[in-house]
């Protein structure tokens, strides 16, 4: 596993993919900092790293739409699945490196913060609790964009599933808004971007902890069963 | 070393491969043979554990393959048609990178490194990426990952594909020095190569197996002088009236006019005996010279064609 993710991590640093987007990142960062900063918000921080969480949309779906893709269509695949490793090791290892590089990037916009604390006296623990959501939803919204990267070799294909399905799970809350009762629970019960928003709101929760952590291991489970049933099928 | 026993993989209705069964020893090389589609990229992946079987067990050292997938790789090296390449990493990452995902001990694989690049012939390229590299030398890196960790069993699907002849002789040579220690399949639409590699050959088939011995006894057991064409001088009746005369001749037919008076003529003989002799005495005395003599011998490749052929046409 350890293998896998130290390839994948490095080959987006080989390549001008982790640049473009810490670079592409960052300016849309900017142009939105730039635009709260005179909006003069009292929770201007917090507010920040929703619209962080938003702009991840775009963000991960090009980071993760080559992982799987890619090694169907470059035939290293065979290379993977022929080797010692399990299944899931191969799957964890992709989630991983994606993983790693987003840390990068989240670690680059904290001279946000930066220039906040500098500059004005803003609630730390506060913004440590909305970088925590904020990381999670991260580690959400890659394992859906490292599992529809495993159901197409095309990575076109696997960019327009990862953001449709993001989208969804990002906006199923808003739905729970046309129901009462029941429903409207369970809409919000499976809104990522509720409990993403406690956490804005400095509400550290371990279930919401929990939760994120399950979003995540679900897709990545889906993941394995998704290339496993691949070797199996007789179609 | 390699046991497989009654092997198939379904694909709806469509049986990719058909019930197959066949050892291989340690230390052999075997080859695996047939037309495009006949099931041997199948076969190969599923010993590999690819892909699994619909039925059938695959043993590699006397461990199931669906029992320890893990364990029984560990033993592979493969090498699938479209070598497994990162073009983006240089070779000498790239293979760092195999040896690690197949868990060799950094020790073992820094002494080992040297020795396989040199095997291939990669050294002078370690430091290119894999996307420069030519067809050929981008076989070759193929070929290396197969070699990390030096595995026991060693599956190679048409190694010698996209390369020219000198590169082929290189691999093909590489090939029969690996077999003295490691346990080699190799696949390949070329009967040549698999005639001069081959310890053993399966001639594979519409997903069957239509024929497993060595290449020798292969072209031997089709093969004896019971099947001729004979160039004669003189006139076609005449001849075709003493030939056909002579003890053991079954079939006889003009094949062809070379000049006026001088036709070729296929004739098939009891394999038992042996009608070159009286043939020539009795041509002989009536002044017909014989000019040519030649054994319709059926090299590996007529085998091959018409083994593949009969069964097309049972399949009819």
């Amino acid at each position: 596993m350890r293998a896998i993710i130290k390839r994948d991590f490095k080959a987006y640093f080989n390549s001008p993919i982790a640049y473009v987007l810490i670079g592409l990142y960052m300016l849309l960062l900017g142009l939105f900092f730039n635009n709260f900063l005179g909006l003069g918000i009292s929770d201007f921080m917090s507010e920040f790293v929703v619209s962080m969480g938003s702009t991840l949309i775009i963000i991960v779906t090009i980071l993760t739409m080559r992982t799987l893709a890619e090694d169907k269509k470059n035939g290293t695949e065979v290379l993977l699945l022929t080797s010692p490793v399990r299944v899931t090791e191969i799957v964890l290892g992709k989630f991983f490196a994606c993983f790693c590089v987003f840390l990068v990037m989240t670690a680059a916009t904290l001279i946000f913060p930066l220039i906040v604390i500098i500059a004005g006296k803003p609630d730390i623990m506060l913004i440590i609790c909305s970088y925590l959501g904020y990381i999670l939803i991260g580690a959400v919204y890659i394992s859906l964009g490292v599992f529809a990267s495993s159901l197409t070799e095309n990575q076109i294909i696997a960019s327009i599933i990862t953001l449709v399905s993001i989208f969804i799970i990002q906006n199923i809350g808003y739905l729970a808004s046309f129901f009462s009762g029941f429903l409207n629970k369970a809409f919000l019960w499976i809104s990522v971007l509720s409990r993403y928003l406690d956490f804005i709101r400095g509400i550290v929760d371990l279930t919401s902890i929990v939760f994120m952590l399950s979003y995540a291991a679900v897709f990545i489970i889906l993941t394995v069963r998704v290339i496993e049933r691949k070797r199996w099928s007789q179609g | 070393m390699i046991e497989i026993q009654n092997l198939t993989k379904e694909y709806g209705r469509i049986k990719a491969i058909d019930n197959i069964s066949f050892n291989v020893e340690k230390g052999e090389i075997l080859g695996f043979l047939g037309p495009n589609g006949a099931g041997k990229t199948t076969t190969m992946n599923i010993i590999t554990g690819f892909i699994s079987s619909t039925s059938g067990v695959v043993k590699i050292m006397g461990i199931d393959i669906l029992e320890d997938p893990v364990e029984v790789k560990r033993h592979i090296g493969y090498l699938p048609e479209q070598p497994p390449l990162y073009p983006d990493m240089t070779v000498n990452e790239y293979l760092d990178f195999c040896a690690a995902l197949k868990k060799i001990p950094l020790k073992k694989w820094k002494s080992q490194k040297k020795d396989i690049m040199e095997l291939v012939k990669v050294t002078h390229v370690s430091h290119r990426l894999i996307k420069n590299l030519s067809k050929g030398y981008k076989q070759r890196v193929g070929f290396a990952q197969a070699l990390v960790g030096s595995p026991e069993v060693l599956i190679l699907d048409e190694p010698t594909v996209g390369l020219d002849p000198k590169q082929i002789m290189e691999i093909r040579n590489l090939i029969k020095a690996l077999g003295k220690k490691h346990t080699v399949i190799l696949s390949s639409h070329i009967l040549p190569e698999v005639s001069a590699v081959c310890d053993r050959v399966v001639i594979i088939n519409r997903g069957r197996i239509a024929a497993i011995d060595t290449p020798e006894n292969l072209s031997k057991s089709l093969t004896d002088f019971s099947r001729f064409t004979v160039t004669v001088e003189g006139p076609e009746n005449k001849v075709k009236n003493v030939i056909s005369n002579i003890y053991g001749v079954k079939y006889l037919k003009t094949s062809a006019k070379i000049k006026d008076n001088e036709y070729s003529y296929i004739v098939e003989a009891d394999k038992n005996i042996d009608v070159r002799k009286p043939m020539f005495y009795q041509l002989a005395q009536q002044g017909l010279p014989i000019l040519e003599l030649k054994s319709l011998n059926l090299s590996l490749e007529e085998v091959f064609l018409q083994l593949t052929t009969n069964e097309e046409k049972e399949a009819v």
